[in-house]
């Protein structure tokens, strides 16, 4: 299994969806992207596209914005992210250990996706909730006070 | 009519919700049903309950009685004798052990505990942030009351400047002065900004404000919008605070169907209008100028200051940028006035702070106390003293652009003043505690990470000199140090503080300052003996010919 590529109606219907909801004012483009990024897991060009056309920012804007937030992708991610927290808070209470277990049991590294498109893994700052440290997030869910050793537990919730 | 006679809280923090907050939850609205007394009894699921530990926590109040940990099948028997029979279920009660202190803030309440003093997280974690009716019982919109129908725009500018309130963000600017600035700025509109775009790492005071008490936020940012004559305003939120968002837009929909908010407030002719703005993850949308960018559509890349944003802000108009903490004290300063928020704190920074305590000590949380208290005091009465009886070895202040405090400098109070005079910074209120078993290097490679990777790219010596210092010290950390290297950080440090546009990269070099000037010894052990005294730093090479 490889990541999957939303095709063109997904792509306009998610697009759709953000502007009723915000408006097409150019103060709200980045609640509009995050919306899309959200519903499609990244931003695909033909969205970065549309959304040029009816805000009517140029695209370069549009692409340096993506590419600027770290909660903006401009390529596909895998189906399921994890988000870990690199912070001092987090390190300072065993962090890095979490840290280790979860890099060897998915076998990738900062940044990359497993070869069958299941994880990407990320390294986060801060995700304010730095009272239950080490801190992952995997999706929505916020996993706190993370061992090494529950690592592979919690990743086996997810299929 | 619904007449509540107890209120029952349940502590939604992720750690008690990964311990099964919401199945309690669930339950209690169950059985409180079926025992018939869902008219009389208020469930709400509060954000945070202030600590961690005991989690989940049940708190059934008017008696504030604490009930933890609850498992779901202990809810049949607490329900039917507390809420039904009325008794307390002793069984289920926090233990004494458990709980001595540890819940300072309730039993502070009750009397038993000097503890804290709440003024800006008064009501969070009381009240049903969703419900509006229960912040106005709180005596919510009272202020804003009060400055609508008593009070001139300028009286409400000279009440803020009287009560010294300053700056809650980290720069401790005094808060008065800047609604000045902006009332005087000429121009139309004008706007109001609360940045709470909290992401300075170990800092979540915003969020448990955002979520626990919404109402006080909007209420307050009204007020500011009335002094400095704004028509509009934004909530920058940080976009990883997806409840917070959620329970900020309803407590705008309710404030307008209240008339609190919208045309024509209170039936005057004063409107207002607040728009929320999610940001998508970026560190340095914490600063003003970035922010403001951030909402006019672009990358979050400072300005360069002057001209400040109280003349040209947002879409080139005058505009008020305050943080949450500063915004949530003006409702209780115009409440009870500016001579009773002096009576807290130090003479030069007046009021309470709300701090973040983490790392190796026994109790992590957030408290909320008068400025100027110490470090010592901090770790000893709140944090109940270091984790396993090791020793404090130093602590880092304010996220990551504060201070490495070293246990020397831990008498020193914690007001603005002070700490500048000592040479620290308070930043944002995290108190990152470190036990003897944590490397400065280490510590030093984290901090320079996260800000080589959090840096905009604007300008060069934040640019290159997070990175390239990050670069010199996870070599020191691998045993690949030289000596000539230590000048060089100094260096880059110096240029950090002096040369960066913004705050970011003004405070980045910080930590490299601090750990040279009172940890040398052990950052030269990494270089000459190839040995991380802590043990922390994995060398990877221990003779290097």
């Amino acid at each position: 299994m490889t990541v999957e590529i939303p095709d063109s109606d997904a792509i306009k219907q998610a697009v759709k969806n953000a502007f009723s909801k915000h408006g097409t004012t150019v103060d709200e483009l980045i609640p509009v992207l995050n919306d899309i990024n959200r519903a499609l897991g990244y931003l695909p060009a033909q969205a970065l596209q549309e959304v040029s056309t009816t805000l009517r920012v140029p695209k370069s804007q549009l692409f340096s914005v993506a590419s600027f937030y770290q909660m903006l992708s401009t390529k596909p991610r895998g189906k399921h992210v994890i988000q870990f927290c690199e912070s001092a808070p987090c390190h300072v209470v065993g962090g890095r250990e979490v840290w280790d277990a979860v890099c060897d049991h998915l076998k990738i590294e900062d940044g990359q996706t497993t070869p069958d498109g299941m994880w990407t893994l990320l390294t986060v700052s801060c995700l304010g909730v730095c009272g239950v440290g080490p801190v992952m997030v995997v999706d929505d869910d916020m996993y706190g006070n993370v061992t090494p050793a529950q690592v592979p537990e919690i990743l086996a919730r997810y299929s | 009519m619904k007449h509540t006679r107890a209120m029952v809280l349940v502590s939604g923090d992720p750690l008690s919700l990964e311990r099964g907050a919401m199945d309690v939850y669930n339950r209690l609205q169950d059985e409180i049903k079926a025992f018939g007394i869902d008219q009389e009894v208020n469930v709400t699921l509060v954000p945070e309950l202030g600590r961690h530990d005991a989690a989940p926590l049940v708190v059934v109040y008017p008696e504030a009685v604490i009930y933890g940990p609850v498992k779901p099948e202990n809810v049949h028997y607490l329900v039917e004798e507390h809420l039904y029979k009325g008794r307390v279920a002793a069984e289920l009660q926090a233990s004494v052990k458990e709980l001595s202190g540890k819940i300072a803030w309730l039993t502070a309440r009750k009397g038993t505990l000097p503890a804290e003093q709440r003024i800006v997280l008064e009501r969070a974690g009381l009240i049903d942030p969703t419900s509006v009716e229960d912040y106005i019982v709180h005596d919510g919109y009272q202020a804003l009351g009060k400055v609508l129908a008593e009070m001139k725009p300028t009286d409400v500018i000279d009440l803020v400047s009287k009560s010294g309130l300053r700056g809650r963000g980290g720069a401790g600017f005094p808060t008065g002065t800047k609604w000045g600035f902006v009332a005087k700025a000429p121009g139309s509109p004008k706007y109001v900004i609360c940045n709470a775009d909290e992401s300075e790492p170990g800092t979540f005071k915003d969020r448990l404000l955002l979520e626990g008490d919404p109402h006080c936020l909007v209420e307050a940012m009204v007020i500011a919008a009335y002094a400095v004559g704004a028509s509009e305003g934004y909530i920058y939120v940080r976009g990883e605070y997806s409840l917070a968002q959620e329970r900020l837009h309803l407590a705008i929909l309710q404030a307008k169907e209240m008339g609190f908010l919208g045309k024509n407030i209170f039936n005057t002719d004063f409107s207002f209008d607040l728009h929320i703005h999610s940001g998508a993850g970026a560190y340095i949308c914490g600063e003003e100028t970035a922010l403001i960018e951030s909402i006019e559509g672009k990358t979050g890349q400072p300005r360069s200051r002057p001209p400040f944003p109280t003349t040209h802000g947002l879409w080139g108009k005058p505009t008020l940028v305050n943080n949450v903490e500063t915004l949530a004290n003006i409702p209780a300063i115009i409440r009870h006035g500016a001579e009773w928020y002096r009576s807290f704190g130090t003479p030069s920074s007046p009021g309470t702070k709300v701090y973040t305590i983490l790392g190796n000590v026994n109790m992590t949380g957030l408290i909320e106390v008068p400025m100027g208290i110490t470090l010592r005091e901090v770790i000893t009465i709140y944090a109940k003293g270091m984790k396993d009886g090791k020793a404090f070895k130093f602590a880092q202040t304010g996220g990551s652009s504060g201070s490495v405090i070293p246990a020397s400098l831990q008498d020193t109070p914690m007001d603005f003043d002070s700490f500048n005079k000592a040479g620290v910074s308070l930043g944002s209120g995290a108190l990152l505690i470190c036990n003897e078993d944590n490397c400065v290097v280490d510590m030093a490679k984290v901090l320079l990470n996260f800000f080589r990777k959090e840096s905009c790219g604007k300008c060069n010596p934040c640019r290159i000199g997070c990175q390239r210092s990050w670069e010199i010290l996870n070599a020191i950390s691998e045993g690949r140090g030289k000596m000539e290297d230590l000048p060089v950080l100094m260096e880059l440090s110096a240029n950090l503080a002096n040369l960066s546009n913004c705050g970011l990269g003004q405070t980045a070099g910080t930590p490299i300052h601090d750990i040279l000037t009172h940890f040398r010894a052990e950052v030269e052990a990494h270089i000459r003996l190839k040995v991380c005294p802590a043990g922390v730093c994995r060398m990877r090479e221990k003779v290097l010919r």
